[in-house]
């Protein structure tokens, strides 16, 4: 790749855009996944995708029955809604840790994808509509889409960031935080909102399918190597650009599709760094993993002397 | 007790029952401790204990009767700063790994403080330090061994300085030497005046600093005053390990109980 091609395709607006979204959602998508894979939620994205759909569908029926132009002007407010009003529903259901839940659940996410295949082809929608839903079409990010995404992404940033112990600490152990007063339902439902949002604005750049990809994958990355929680946030976050980015570039040059190319290229990354581990990793600090204590037991051939409480003569010889 | 006419209880519960699942797990439990009360909550496996002081801070909802804490009704107006809690075990572990200086960070954050004070980290350095784990601050508790995450445990709940200690079984699973330290903070905690509820299998070490028993009984308290003495006579070996008092506390008066211990 050469300087001037670097320069062409940096000075195309469409680019220009499409580069944008990809960084506010590689930044902000694992964020949010930091905190559900936390939660033992991992696939609730993939489950608000699905649900997202309908949402996209309903927005586009209501435009071509407004006559709205273009006439999927209301497919991400429609997602948005769609989204939200779902992961609230997946947060009361595991609060209430039904196994009737996981059912519905299931119900839920079928009847939401099926339903918007079918919604969008009622509303008048082609099959590459749908294609570029389901798989994302982040070249055509439009200047609205990019505002859309801005604001989401800024709220998604925001709640996750500054909120990030009080998140942590329901994530970690719900008991406890109940215990402590905290808000536990609100804080729950605030993961559940953003990881919607989040699903929302991703929807762009990968596709509903493959939201939960870009949330989750980059968080796996990290937690190879990552020792703590802030930094696994901070290295999926930066792993979740960096392979957004590349991958649309390569797009820019190669006829591949960009939602399934940034994925491929995430879990590729992942394989690579997971056999590198052993390799890479920072040795542990060198400490005794068992550490100098006084024993519960008396072992036979110990030397009694040391662990009684008879004070040694220090002036005797041969000590 | 002088101070229960002065000030609220610290701790009130009044006829609490709790259901789990369709259980009666409690039933007609009533509680009060004052201020500066050390209180041991005994009983067999599965006769309620964890329940009743989860019941107490609000974890999980009672089916009837009222709990009050500092004179609060449990919410959003309960004094949670006031409050520290040390659960039976850690949650199983979780995906993201998590270090002992940010699970004992986050124990500064209660009722609507959900965001960090000035000098968190410093107050959490302090805290793991006081729990002999300042060397281990940046481990993720995930690595650590079952005893050392019981003291980060301890120390997320000490982080905030509370007036109100809840213990569950602190020193299960513990070696000895580190039972001996945290039966050190607990004699210095109450020293400084701070109210301890303590859930234990048997007094142990912990005997000489026991002002009062509560057994509970298949979900109800079947004996509530002085601690009674332990069935078979091994707890008293503890005793010379850690502490000078030759003697467990007198012989309790009242009806004569005897506490089941576990295995
Ligand atoms: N969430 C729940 N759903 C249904 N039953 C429960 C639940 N939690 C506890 N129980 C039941 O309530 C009873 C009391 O449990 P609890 O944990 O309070 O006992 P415990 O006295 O603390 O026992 P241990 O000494 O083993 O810690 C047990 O029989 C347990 O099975
Ligand atoms: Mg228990």
């Amino acid at each position: 790749m050469t300087w001037d091609q670097v320069v062409e395709m940096l000075t195309s607006p469409l680019m220009q855009r499409a580069l944008l979204a990809a960084v506010l959602v590689g930044a902000a998508a694992p964020v949010v996944g930091t905190f559900l894979v936390q939660r033992r939620m991992a696939l609730m994205g993939d489950g608000i995708g699905h649900v997202a759909l309908t949402g996209v569908a309903l927005g586009w029926l209501v435009g071509s029955w407004a006559n709205l132009v273009p006439q999927d002007a209301l497919a991400v407010p429609g997602a948005v809604v769609a989204a939200v009003v779902g992961s609230i529903v997946i947060e009361l259901v595991r609060e209430r840790g039904r196994t009737s839940g996981d059912l519905a659940l299931a119900l839920m996410f079928y009847g939401g994808i099926a339903g918007g295949v079918l919604l969008i082809k009622v509303a008048g929608g082609s099959n590459a509509n749908l294609i570029s839903y389901l798989f994302g079409s982040i070249s055509t990010v439009s200047t609205t889409d990019l505002w859309w995404t801005a604001g989401l992404a800024a709220v998604v940033l925001g709640v996750g960031l500054g909120l990030r112990t009080a998140l942590f600490a329901v994530s970690h152990d719900e008991e406890f935080a109940r215990a402590s007063g905290l808000p536990v339902r609100m804080l729950s439902m605030l993961v559940a909102t953003i990881a919607a949002l989040t699903v929302t604005i991703a929807m762009r750049v990968v596709g509903l399918l493959l939201v939960s990809a870009l949330m989750i994958v980059p968080v796996a990355i990290a937690q190879l190597y990552a020792r703590s929680f802030g930094r696994t946030m901070a290295a999926a976050s930066v792993t979740g650009v960096a392979v957004s980015v590349v991958g649309l570039v390569l797009t820019y040059y190669q006829d591949i599709p960009p939602g399934a190319t940034i994925v491929v290229l995430a879990v590729l990354v992942y394989g690579v760094a997971a056999a590198l581990r052993p390799v890479l990793r920072r040795p542990q600090p060198v400490r005794d993993p068992h550490p100098d204590m006084v024993d519960d037991v008396l072992l036979a051939d110990d030397d009694v002397d040391e662990v009684c409480v008879e004070t040694p003569d220090p002036a005797a010889p041969g000590r | 007790m002088p101070h229960a006419t002065v000030e609220a209880p610290v701790v009130r519960a009044d006829g609490v029952g709790v259901a789990l699942g369709g259980q009666h797990i409690l039933t007609g439990v009533d509680l009060s401790v004052a201020s500066g009360e050390v209180l041991a909550l005994l009983g067999a496996n599965g006769s309620g204990k964890s329940t009743l002081v989860r019941a107490l801070l609000g974890v999980v909802p009672t089916s009837t009767g009222t709990v009050q804490l500092f004179g609060a009704p449990l919410g959003p107006s309960a004094p949670w700063s006031r409050i520290g809690y040390v659960p039976q075990r850690l949650p199983a572990a979780a995906g993201v790994p998590s270090t002992a200086l940010e699970v004992v960070t986050s124990g500064l954050l209660h009722g609507r403080t959900l965001r960090l004070p000035h000098g968190a980290r410093r107050r959490a350095l302090d805290a793991l330090a006081e729990v002999d784990l300042a060397d281990r601050v940046h481990q993720r508790v995930q690595d650590m061994s079952g005893g050392q995450q019981q003291r980060v445990l301890i120390a997320r709940a000490l982080v905030r300085r509370p007036d109100l200690l809840v213990l569950d079984e602190p020193t299960s699973g513990i070696d000895i030497p580190t039972q001996a330290t945290f039966v050190d903070t607990v004699a210095r905690l109450r020293e400084s005046g701070t109210t301890i509820v303590v859930i234990l299998h048997e007094l142990g070490p912990f005997a000489p600093l026991i002002d009062r028993a509560v057994v509970l009984r298949h979900g109800r308290v079947v004996h509530d005053g002085a601690p009674p003495r332990p069935r078979g006579d091994h707890a008293d070996s503890f005793h010379d390990h850690t502490h000078a008092h030759p003697d467990p506390e007198p012989p309790p008066t009242g009806p004569t109980l005897s506490v089941e211990v576990g295995p």
